[in-house]
């Protein structure tokens, strides 16, 4: 139905006729639709295919304004560009919106401003040091991505990690949960214009990513998981920071519920908004807390459990409308799982290794190497050409904040992939985005971007 | 895990006839271009609601690569995840997309969710996905030349200059 970009621009040639022959749509390159009111019955099978679709301005095409047509009549639609660089897209999403006057009719995320081909970048990097690039991809919950790539790998190379690695990676783990949900609290308050909120939020991550900072050196991008285990033990004393975080936070959450769950305005900037029903959200490929606020009780760690995910109890958080205010209940929920989580591999958590015996994917300890040179050259070995992996493919995913995120990983049996495609679950989820959008209001959008909680980093890779 | 699933699944219709082979307990299946869509609609409706994952993969380097009998290798390849909510099972498909023609139909009337994917896809390998609603590029800007994950797109190859750095000679 739409030929992007096929038509050329006109000239401007005949600039007399041109209230005949150039419709202001034309220019533009895309042909208009009727404006569709919103609520019209829907095919079949749940979804109208050409809602999705197809509002795209070829921005190689240059617009001379006096080539358009300005007056616009009442009743025409406008198109309004939101982004890149608005506060409220958290980071670099534009998104084209089709207006009538306040009524969004259609909308387009464009992404693409954060591309730095990290999948690429995967192909030319090491098994070793792929973690330290894909835990750049979704900035706010580092330790998923490494996990997944790391699971990715250890099931190519066919080796077992060390339970206690394990059980640490699930702590970590769910603590980046923790802090990536609150962080959501927190951009989604400000957001809908609750400051306060904000910096409670950035309160409380504060004080995990203070226990990151000590366990793995950085706050963020820590490069902590590996292939074959964590790059180091839980530094002396963890227990204590660690329940000093799970008895704090839930107070604190309770706390957020007073601010915001029962407060008048935040309620009416949610409810009711952005809804999105199971069908059309497990069509698009939702996932996370979109898909199980709609009421589709999914979630990896439960549904097809990795790690230890089977040995602890917590529950799935689900909704039932589907709107601004589920996405919203599920997270602060979360939360609260997440701690009970933490609460329980605090006691299960046993001594050993904190990573894999296996010679060929693990550095001898770094007092090896001073008193034996095959320690030396094994650890020069491993970090500048790394290990071998058995060709074959594998893709694995995990639970991450966001929904499923995969790694997909294909080896040819060198020493890098051949191939790292990370499914990033905001990418997909982005794209729920024109269904939520469609039929509200241009200030109910602030809230419905915030509620998918994108992270661009991760969009674009 | 996945034992008895694939004995259900190859008995449907759609998927008799479809080469597969297991990976590590996995079922993973290699229909023919023409035959791809017909093999998604019978996985759709086998169960398999959420497509998780499509991607490409440019097989350049390794023309001769072990696939299941009956099975061309081509340069390209596509690889769909799929995903049964009810079973919790994955299963993948791969096509192969010759370098010749790379096309392959679009999947966005089973799986509206493809949509971003196989404009990635198309925008990262300049495999076309047909009847696509919006096949333009996604993340590489409109006016950008080549695809940059094919394995002849070679890295580095727009220089960057640093500041203090020795001029080109």
């Amino acid at each position: 139905m739409t030929e992007v970009g096929s038509e050329s621009m006109p000239t401007g040639g005949e600039p007399a006729e041109h209230g005949d022959t150039g419709e202001p749509e034309e220019i533009l390159g895309w042909e208009p639709e009727e404006p569709e009111e919103p609520g019209e019955p829907e095919d079949p099978r749940g979804w109208e295919q050409h809602d999705s679709a197809v509002l795209r301005l070829p921005e190689g095409i240059v617009l001379d304004p006096s080539d358009v047509d300005l007056e616009f009549g009442d009743d025409e639609t406008m198109i309004i560009n939101m982004g890149p660089q608005h506060p409220s897209t958290h980071g670099v999403l534009r998104i084209m919106l089709e207006l009538d006057g306040e009524t969004v009719l259609r909308s387009k995320p464009v992404i693409g401003y954060l591309h730095t081909g990290m999948e690429k970048t995967g192909e030319e990097l090491t098994y070793v040091q792929g973690a330290t690039n894909v835990t750049r991809m979704d900035y706010l919950s580092p330790l998923h991505n490494e996990l997944v790539y790391s699971l990715a790998t250890e099931e190519l190379l066919g080796i077992e990690v060390p339970p206690r690695a394990t059980w640490i990676r699930m702590l970590m783990c769910e603590l980046n949960r923790i802090s990536s949900h609150v962080m959501w609290t927190a951009t989604n308050g400000m957001d809908l214009a609750s400051t306060s909120m904000m910096i409670y939020g950035f309160r409380e991550r504060e004080m995990i990513l203070t226990f990151f900072e000590k366990t793995t050196g950085l706050r963020m991008n820590h490069d902590y998981i590996r292939p074959g285990g964590v790059a180091a033990d839980l530094p002396d004393g963890w227990e204590d920071d660690v329940s000093a975080i799970i008895d704090t936070i839930p107070g604190r959450v309770d706390e957020y519920d007073e601010l915001l769950t029962g407060q008048p305005i935040f309620r009416e900037r949610c409810e009711g908004v952005g809804i999105i029903t199971p069908e059309v959200a497990l069509a698009l490929g939702a996932t996370g807390p979109i898909l199980r606020a709609s009421g589709v009780a999914w979630d990896l760690r439960q549904a097809m459990p990795y790690l230890y995910y089977d040995e602890v109890e917590f529950d799935v958080i689900a909704g039932t409308v589907g709107d601004t205010f589920d996405r919203y209940a599920v997270r602060l929920n979360e939360i609260r799982e997440s701690c009970r989580i933490v609460a329980q591999i605090l006691e299960k958590l046993p001594p050993g290794d904190y990573r894999t015996q296996d010679k060929k994917v693990t550095p001898p300890p770094r007092a090896r190497i001073d008193d034996s040179m095959e320690a030396l050259i094994h650890h020069f070995k491993i970090f500048t050409r790394g290990f071998e992996v058995p060709a074959g493919e594998v893709y694995c995913a995990v639970e991450s904040p966001r929904g499923e995120l995969g790694c997909y990983l294909v080896s040819d049996g060198t020493n890098k992939p051949y191939r790292l495609h990370v499914r990033a679950p905001s990418f997909v989820n982005l794209q729920s985005l024109p269904a939520l959008l469609r039929g509200g209001l241009i200030a109910d959008a602030i809230a419905i971007i915030s509620s998918v909680d994108p992270v661009m980093g991760e969009v674009d890779r | 895990m996945t034992s008895n699933l694939d004995s259900d699944l190859l008995s449907f219709p759609g998927l008799a006839q479809v080469p597969s082979a297991t990976v590590r307990g996995g079922l993973v299946l290699f229909p023919g271009r023409d035959s791809y869509v017909a093999a998604l609609a019978a996985l759709r409706d086998a169960g398999f609601a959420l497509c998780s994952d499509l991607c490409a993969v440019d097989y350049l380097e390794h023309p001769d690569r072990e696939l299941p009998p009956g099975v061309e290798p081509e340069r390209f390849e596509v690889v769909v995840n799929l995903t049964s909510l009810e079973r919790a099972e994955r299963v993948r498909v791969r096509v192969q997309v010759p370098a010749g023609d790379p096309r392959l139909a679009t999947l966005f009337g089973l799986y509206p969710g493809t949509e971003a994917m196989e404009r990635e896809a198309f925008d990262m390998f300049g495999v076309v996905f047909e009847d696509h609603p919006d096949m333009t590029r996604i993340l590489m800007p409109d006016d950008w030349e080549g695809h940059p994950l094919r394995k002849d797109y070679s890295v580095g190859r727009i220089p960057v200059q640093f500041k203090e750095a020795p001029g080109p000679r």
